[in-house]
C-alpha cells in the first residue's frame, strides 16, 4: 500500500535574477532550475532585479541569432503553480520599461519590499 | 577605429569606458547585450545622444531583436546585420573589442 511520505518538507525558494538572457547562459539555466524546483512542489518565487528584468521584455525574437527564445516559457511558469513574480520598480524605470512591456503579469515592487520578501524565504538562489 | 562593445551599459561600465576613449568620427558598434544602450528613454539615453554628436553609434539588429528592443531604438543609431558588421570592419583601420 502506498504511504505518504512522512514529514514532507515544503520551503520557501525564492530565485533572484540580475542577468539579461542571450548575452550569458545565466538567465536560461535560471528558469531551468526554476522549473526542477516546481515539479518538486516548493513554494517558489521570481525576483527580477538589474538587467534581470530584460528577461521578461515582450517582442523577443531571436531567429537572427539561432538560439532559443524561451521568453515564453515564462508564460507556462503558471502552470507550474508559479505565480509570484517580483519586478524591482527602479530596475524597470532605468530602462524605460513599464509593466505593459512585460511578458507575464508580474508583481512590481519597490526595492524595500524586495529586501522584504528576500528576508522571508528559506533557500535563495541568485543568476 | 571600430569599438565594438558586448556588455550591458546598466551592467558594466564597459560602454561608458569606450566612449571616453572613442576619438570624434570614430565608429561603435553595440553588439550582444551592449545594445541595451541603444534603447530611448533610459537611464544612459542622454549620454548616448551627446556620444552621437562625435561619433557614429551601431547596433547589431539579430541581437536587438532576440531582446524584444526593435521598437525602442532612439533615432540616430543605426542598425547593421552580420554582412553590415563586416562592412564596418572592412572599412576601418582597426578594430577594438571593449569586453
Amino acid at each position: 500500500m502506498a504511504q505518504e511520505i512522512p514529514d514532507r518538507v515544503s520551503k520557501k525558494f525564492l530565485y533572484v535574477n540580475r542577468k539579461a538572457p542571450y548575452g550569458t547562459i545565466y538567465a536560461l539555466e535560471s528558469l531551468e532550475v526554476v522549473l526542477i524546483g516546481a515539479a518538486f512542489e516548493q513554494d517558489v518565487s521570481l525576483a527580477f532585479v538589474d538587467d534581470g528584468v530584460y528577461q521578461l521584455t515582450k517582442g523577443q525574437d531571436t531567429k537572427g541569432l539561432e538560439m532559443k527564445n524561451f521568453s515564453p516559457t515564462f508564460r507556462a511558469l503558471e502552470d507550474y503553480d508559479v505565480t509570484k513574480l517580483y519586478v524591482e520598480k527602479e530596475a524597470l524605470q532605468a530602462r524605460g520599461l513599464s509593466e505593459a512591456d512585460l511578458v507575464v503579469p508580474v508583481e512590481v515592487v519597490s526595492a524595500q519590499r524586495m529586501a522584504e520578501i528576500m528576508d522571508g524565504q528559506d533557500v535563495i538562489l541568485s543568476f | 577605429m571600430l569599438h565594438t562593445v558586448n556588455k550591458s551599459p546598466f551592467d558594466h561600465n564597459t560602454f561608458e569606458t569606450c566612449l571616453k576613449f572613442a576619438r570624434q568620427g570614430s565608429a561603435v558598434l553595440l553588439i550582444e547585450d551592449g545594445v541595451y544602450a541603444a534603447a530611448a528613454d533610459t537611464a544612459v539615453s542622454k549620454r548616448v545622444q551627446e556620444a552621437l554628436k562625435s561619433v557614429s553609434i551601431y547596433a547589431l539588429k539579430p541581437d536587438v531583436e532576440a531582446r524584444g528592443m526593435q521598437n525602442r531604438v532612439m533615432d540616430g543609431v543605426r542598425l547593421v546585420d552580420y554582412g553590415g558588421f563586416v562592412d564596418l570592419v572592412v572599412e576601418h583601420n582597426a578594430v577594438q573589442s571593449w569586453l
